[in-house]
């Protein structure tokens, strides 16, 4: 009965502890993100620094975003034609490739594929910036730190994570293209017909709506844990793959409760 | 004039600064002594507004650090430079960005005379035409002179140096010795610098204080640290393994 007792105590210990984890660690994000969003319009604006960061997130993340989505592109034409040529339906793979990559994937591989690139590398810099004290110095220099590091990179994102979703989107649907025109066989007019007729404005801007968010989770967290790095070498691994872990599970778990919110509003 | 008033800081339950008490005069260098992690460079951050204490004052020309804003911190801030124990260079930017990096912040001045006043930085810490070196192609010894240079370009009235002859040579500790003193006579500042290194210590010091287990035990000058017969500080200042510091430690289990 004692050690019953005993386990349920330890039991309820560790999940408080979980969650008292979660919240300060919630806590953590959120003020950050106050703070980002207090310094932006405090000058000076630092362009050199955006235009550098955008350089960075978006020219130099082209080659694997146009990799990932041709390929995505191509692996929906030629899955979706698995099923469709049993119903003799195969045009309609250019409107299911088009929408699913404006809706969902372009989006959502955009976001995964720059967390993993730019987020890991954006807590490995700040990282080492913390545990080298370089975070430390800025601020002995009067220089906040959140206004010289996270602005900029806060507002990089938000523009190229979008603008590298357009360009997912597109080069996805190119990616289909291919497959349903040079292996299927369908007519290129059709193709493009039933690619470009069923869309709407809104399948685009739902998808950029979440890919702005998803910029704003992968720059809050790669930086707070870039921030909040402690232990040297080893810290700055431990962060770098946190802020990878933890910018995924958001990514995804916001993606679903974004679709489920546009498909009730849309309703 | 500095005062640090009864300050107390924890850090995850354990007591690194427990009631210590300290007057730094105006244009005095003051050394602050004591064991690895015994919290001196904690009580360095305390002064420069980098971390806050539990309680305690910190008093800067009669005005508490500790109750400031960060507009107000910052204005107080640009009369301070500090040399970090690894010097902290942004590595990003290369030695002239770094030199300039206040200058660019804080002042006006178009880039002929950033560029001037970055060279005479670097000229008083001894280095030239290295203004376009990153700070990863630099030795050490370098490196804690660039520091330097980045930490007196905005002509500071209070200097902070963490463990400046640490990680370096005893040749370069030396030199960088000499730089401590000749930038104090040059710019007639005031000066605090935390260190183990005893004969940097006697070189460099106006007065010495000793922190031990989170207090100040013993505050003189040089010649007065040297003669002291307080134990514990005699223990650290001669550098033997044996005596109350070290007390119920079991040297022969060690070996």
């Amino acid at each position: 009965m004692k050690t019953t007792i005993l386990k349920i105590v330890r039991l309820a210990s560790l999940v408080g502890h979980r969650a008292m984890e979660i919240v300060r660690y919630s806590g953590g994000l959120s003020i950050l993100m106050g703070q980002t969003l207090f310094w932006i319009p405090i000058p000076p604006m630092r362009r050199r620094q955006i235009f550098e960061q955008m350089s960075k997130i978006g020219v130099d993340s082209l080659p694997i975003v146009t990799m990932i989505s041709m390929f995505t592109g191509m692996v929906l034409a030629l899955q979706s034609a698995y099923q469709m040529q049993r119903f003799a339906a195969e045009m309609y793979i250019a409107s299911l490739v088009a929408f699913s990559m404006l809706r969902e994937l372009g989006p959502v591989l955009t976001a995964l594929i720059v967390a993993g690139r730019v987020g890991a590398s954006i807590t490995a810099e700040i990282g080492t910036m913390k545990v080298t004290e370089q975070i430390d110095a800025l601020e002995t220099l009067a220089t906040n730190p959140v206004k010289y590091l996270v602005v900029p990179r806060f507002l990089a994102l938000i523009v190229m994570v979008p603008l590298l979703t357009v360009y997912a989107d597109f080069i996805g649907i190119i990616g289909g293209y291919l497959i349903g025109v040079y292996k299927l066989n369908i007519s290129h007019a059709v193709y493009l017909k039933n690619t470009w007729d069923p869309l709407k404005l809104k399948d685009l801007y739902t998808g950029l709506i979440k890919s702005f968010f998803f910029a704003i989770i992968v720059c809050i967290v790669s930086c707070y844990e870039g921030m909040t790095t402690e232990g040297g070498a080893e810290g700055v691994g431990r962060s770098t793959t946190a802020s990878v872990v933890i910018s995924f599970i958001l990514i995804i778990a916001s993606d679903c409760l974004f679709t489920a919110l546009f498909y009730f509003i849309g309703r | 004039m500095i005062e640090i008033k009864d300050v107390y800081k924890s850090f995850n339950g354990h007591q690194v600064l427990a009631g210590t008490n300290l007057t730094i005069n105006t244009g005095e260098t003051t050394v602050i002594i004591g064991r690895s992690g015994c919290g001196k460079s904690v009580l360095l951050k305390h002064i420069i507004g980098l971390l806050k204490p539990d309680s305690g004052k910190i008093l800067i020309d009669g005005k508490d650090i500790t109750k400031m804003d960060e507009k107000e911190l910052n204005s107080i801030r640009m009369r301070f430079g500090m040399l970090f124990q690894g010097a902290a260079l942004f590595d990003s930017l290369n030695v002239l960005e770094n030199v300039a990096f206040g200058m660019i912040e804080h002042t006006n001045a178009d880039e002929e005379a950033i560029k001037k006043r970055v060279k005479e930085c670097l000229a008083l810490v001894g280095l030239k035409g290295i203004e376009y070196k990153k700070p990863a192609e630099l030795s050490g010894g370098m490196r804690k002179r660039v520091g330097l240079a980045r930490a007196i370009a905005l002509r500071p009235q209070i200097m902070l140096y963490d463990e400046p002859t640490t990680g370096v040579d005893p040749i370069m500790g030396d030199s960088i010795n000499d730089l401590i003193i000749e930038l104090h006579n040059k710019l007639k500042v005031t000066s605090i610098a935390v260190t183990h290194d005893m004969t940097s210590a006697y070189k460099i010091a106006d007065r010495i204080a000793m922190l031990y287990n989170g207090k100040i035990i013993a505050e003189g000058t040089p010649e007065e640290i040297k003669n002291t017969k307080d134990p514990v500080v005699r223990q650290f200042i001669t550098g033997a393994s044996r005596g109350p510091i070290t007390e119920g430690i079991d040297f022969e289990h060690l070996i």
